[in-house]
């Protein structure tokens, strides 16, 4: 699934930083509740990694040791270690451990480039880490939280609906 | 039969053990282990609450040590035997001989399984581990067919496990060097096949290519399956012909095969894919168990599911029906 014109647009006109704010807060929180991510991705928390939705018009440059994310328009591309290119809600799903990256991989559905031991590590570091984003965007919201993560939830199960696997 | 499970983390590990796993297999965190991915296996804590999780439930942990010792060296796998052994694991997977006649002297009670990297496929090899280090399982390669496994149960004093399903390795494991020709890293030595230090993707127009080392394993067209970038899956050009000298891009799924291994004497079915998500991990163990005791004209239908989640969105029986040409 691909996100729909009409939400990405309004992603378009966006300022940078606003995005970017919103985006930090939200990895300062995963990076907090999941110390243990930090420990299986070793040597490679030093690595700068890039997603690039295929489907939105940003680039996010995360490094998990500086706890950084820098947002930046598809013409201008920064500089990585790893790169990783697919649809938003698989990015998302791989983020939670929902979706099987070798799966995708095979379909096509994600690209990966540069260095894949750091890629690898990533991916496990996050699969082993049960990131629950819809909690972590509710946390956010202070006394609207459990609306806000019931809301997250429901557009995460009609997003993936039969692209994430039955597990518990 | 048996369903013996995956697991490269701790959350896999539990999807596999709530999934209906009869045993979960794992190893450590460095090279006693043939699956030393970055970021993947546990620590010795974590195969602590593992093995805990696991206990109470039902279900076994088999520890997998199975490289080969580096000369000097052996301490690590020494000691790998001696934590695992400790922390309660049900059985121990191993490989080097040396490390058997460790394990068998020290624990004569600890369960010893022959991993599939020790390359033992046949009546004398295998007898010798049962009678010499009192082996209880051989894991056998994915290289002979039904009928040879049956002749093999007949004469061997141990249980047989096998490969139903996941990544299909063509080689007789414990013997491929051809990781190594490429990279100077040997799957057996270091851990892993095609090590992703030495693995390279990049677009070359529409065409995804894989490189490892310093050769070009594939080039994938637009709408066209990938697959892992191993040299035994490599498409190459031979000759006047060009196309895969090994094997294709392929998955193994041997779930129409359930009835006549059993009939053969298989004590347990495993499950390749220690490297996968929980994701995975989760939907390939349910869909086995459920497919082990399904009517047989039922279970096609329940793992065809799992077919686009294999390298190359393809499965086959490999070897085990085989017709020799």
């Amino acid at each position: 699934m691909t996100l729909p014109p009409a939400l990405v647009a309004p992603v378009d006109l966006a300022p940078l930083w606003l995005i970017e704010r919103a985006a930090r807060t939200i990895f300062s929180g995963v990076l907090r509740a999941h110390p243990d991510l930090f420990e299986r991705l070793g040597e490679y928390r030093q690595t700068r990694y890039l997603f690039c939705p295929s489907d939105l018009p940003l680039n996010f440059l995360v490094v998990p040791a500086a706890k950084t994310v820098h947002v930046s328009r598809k013409a201008q591309r920064p500089v990585s270690d790893a790169c990783i290119e697919g649809p938003l809600v698989l990015l998302l799903g791989l983020m939670e451990g929902r979706c099987d990256a070798d799966a995708l991989f095979f379909s096509r559905e994600l690209s990966v480039t540069g260095d894949m031991e750091a890629m690898l590590a990533l991916r496990n570091a996050l699969d082993d880490s049960a990131i629950d984003l819809p909690d972590e965007i509710g946390s956010l919201a202070g006394p609207l939280a459990p609306l806000v993560a019931g809301a997250a939830r429901y557009v995460r199960k009609r997003a993936l609906e039969g692209r994430d696997a039955t597990w518990s | 039969m048996e369903l013996i499970c995956p697991a490269g983390t701790p959350s896999a590990f539990r999807e596999a053990v709530d999934a209906g796993a009869d045993a979960v297999y794992c190893g450590f965190r460095d090279e006693t282990n043939a699956r030393n991915f970055p970021g993947l296996n546990f620590s010795r804590p974590e195969l602590k609450d593992s093995i805990g999780y696991a206990r109470k439930r039902g279900v076994q942990t088999f520890v997998a040590l199975n490289t080969f010792m580096r000369a000097g060296h052996e301490q690590l796998w020494y000691e790998a035997a001696d934590d695992a052994v400790a922390l309660g694991a049900d059985a121990l997977i191993l490989a080097d001989f040396g490390l058997m006649a460790y394990v068998a002297d020290k624990y004569p009670d600890q369960r010893l399984h022959v991993s599939v990297q020790a390359s033992a496929s046949n009546r004398d090899a295998i007898q010798f581990l049962v009678e010499a280090f009192g082996a209880k399982r051989v894991v056998l390669p994915r290289i002979l067919t039904v009928q040879d496994i049956a002749r093999l149960t007949r004469q061997i004093a141990c249980e047989v496990e096998v490969f139903a399903f996941g990544g299909l390795c063509v080689m007789a494991e414990g013997r491929c060097s051809l990781s190594s020709y490429a990279t100077g890293k040997s799957p057996n030595m270091n851990g892993v096949c095609s090590p992703a230090s030495h693995v390279k993707y990049r677009r070359d127009g529409d065409t995804m290519v894989s490189e490892l080392g310093a050769y070009t394993i594939n080039r994938f067209g637009p709408d066209e399956a990938s697959g892992y970038p191993t040299l035994c899956k490599g498409r190459f050009e031979i000759g006047e012909t060009h196309g895969y000298a090994f094997e294709d891009p392929v998955s193994l799924d041997v779930v129409d095969h359930i009835d006549a291994l059993r009939e053969a004497g298989v004590s347990a079915l495993k499950i390749e894919g220690r490297q996968r998500g929980k994701a995975y991990v989760a939907e390939v163990v349910s869909s086995l168990k459920k497919a082990l005791s399904a009517e047989p004209a039922e279970r096609s239908a329940l793992v065809a599911r799992l077919r686009a989640m294999s390298e190359g969105q393809r499965t086959t029986s490999g070897a085990y029906d085989k017709r020799w040409r």
